[in-house]
């Protein structure tokens, strides 16, 4: 897969910038990039709403504690 | 005791936060969600400490967030390399766990150190303030800032060599580029 050759293979950090600055430019780019590649990631797990697991764990400890 | 149904309503609303919250922070789907049962069971017990009117979902969190650190230097003493288990507890279920889409910038976040990720995840995703996301990894503002800064800056350099990867076959000529650079 072309793809499997990620972050892992390359853990001694290749890309401290020669004289400490980045290119603004494609910073700002890739920081837009990063921004909303968090946010659909996270909200691609809020979208799955509540499972039933917590549903019934909420009746569970709720109706222990009535004893 | 029971939540009145306000109470549980608010706690049940917080959970698919809570859970892309800890996905985020583990990676790890099934270890995420018995973070989740575990932030819920603790809430129960101690919701007498939670002072109504303040922020649920930050109060919430603060327990998941505390659960997971726990967690974490637990395994570090255990396993020694907390970031290598993590990474590799990636690789292991990437089509169950995360969709493929984001397998590479789940690894890009996997490599930032732990207080980096949960200030960036806090700030960038959860969509807490500064201040809530000080209150909950309990440092200062300032100290929140910077890590939140410096996590999508070292996320910049993790992307950026990714994205000139996707330029195809141009390694040697990346490597007499940064060579010259050097000299």
């Amino acid at each position: 897969m072309k793809n499997s050759k990620t972050a892992a293979s390359r853990s001694q950090d290749p890309s401290e910038e020669p004289d400490g600055k980045a290119n603004p430019g494609l910073g700002g780019e890739i920081r837009g990039k990063i921004g909303r590649q968090l946010r659909d990631m996270y909200d691609d797990v809020v979208a799955q709403g509540v499972p039933d697991r917590f549903v019934e764990l909420l009746n569970r400890l709720e109706k222990q504690n009535e004893k | 005791m029971k939540l009145d149904p306000q109470m549980r309503e608010a706690v049940l609303a917080a959970v698919p936060s809570l859970r892309a919250f800890a996905i985020s922070l583990s990676g790890n789907v099934d270890r995420a969600d018995d973070l989740v049962q575990e932030t819920l069971l603790r809430a129960l017990v101690n919701i007498d400490s939670f002072e109504p009117g303040t922020n649920l979902s930050a109060w919430l969190f603060t327990i998941l967030r505390n659960l997971f650190r726990s967690e974490y230097r637990k395994r570090r003493r255990e396993v020694e390399d907390g970031d290598g288990t993590y990474a590799e507890s990636l690789k292991s279920q990437p089509e169950q766990e995360a969709r493929v889409e984001f397998r590479e910038f789940r690894a890009a976040l996997a490599k930032l150190p732990a207080d980096q990720r949960e200030a960036l995840i806090l700030v960038g995703a959860s969509g807490f303030s500064y201040e809530e996301a000080a209150g909950i990894c309990g440092c200062a503002v300032g100290t929140i800032k910077s890590r939140v800064n410096r996590a999508r800056t070292r996320l910049a350099e993790l992307m950026s060599i990714e994205s000139l990867d996707d330029f195809g076959p141009d390694r040697a000529t990346r490597a007499v580029l940064s060579g010259g650079e050097h000299s």
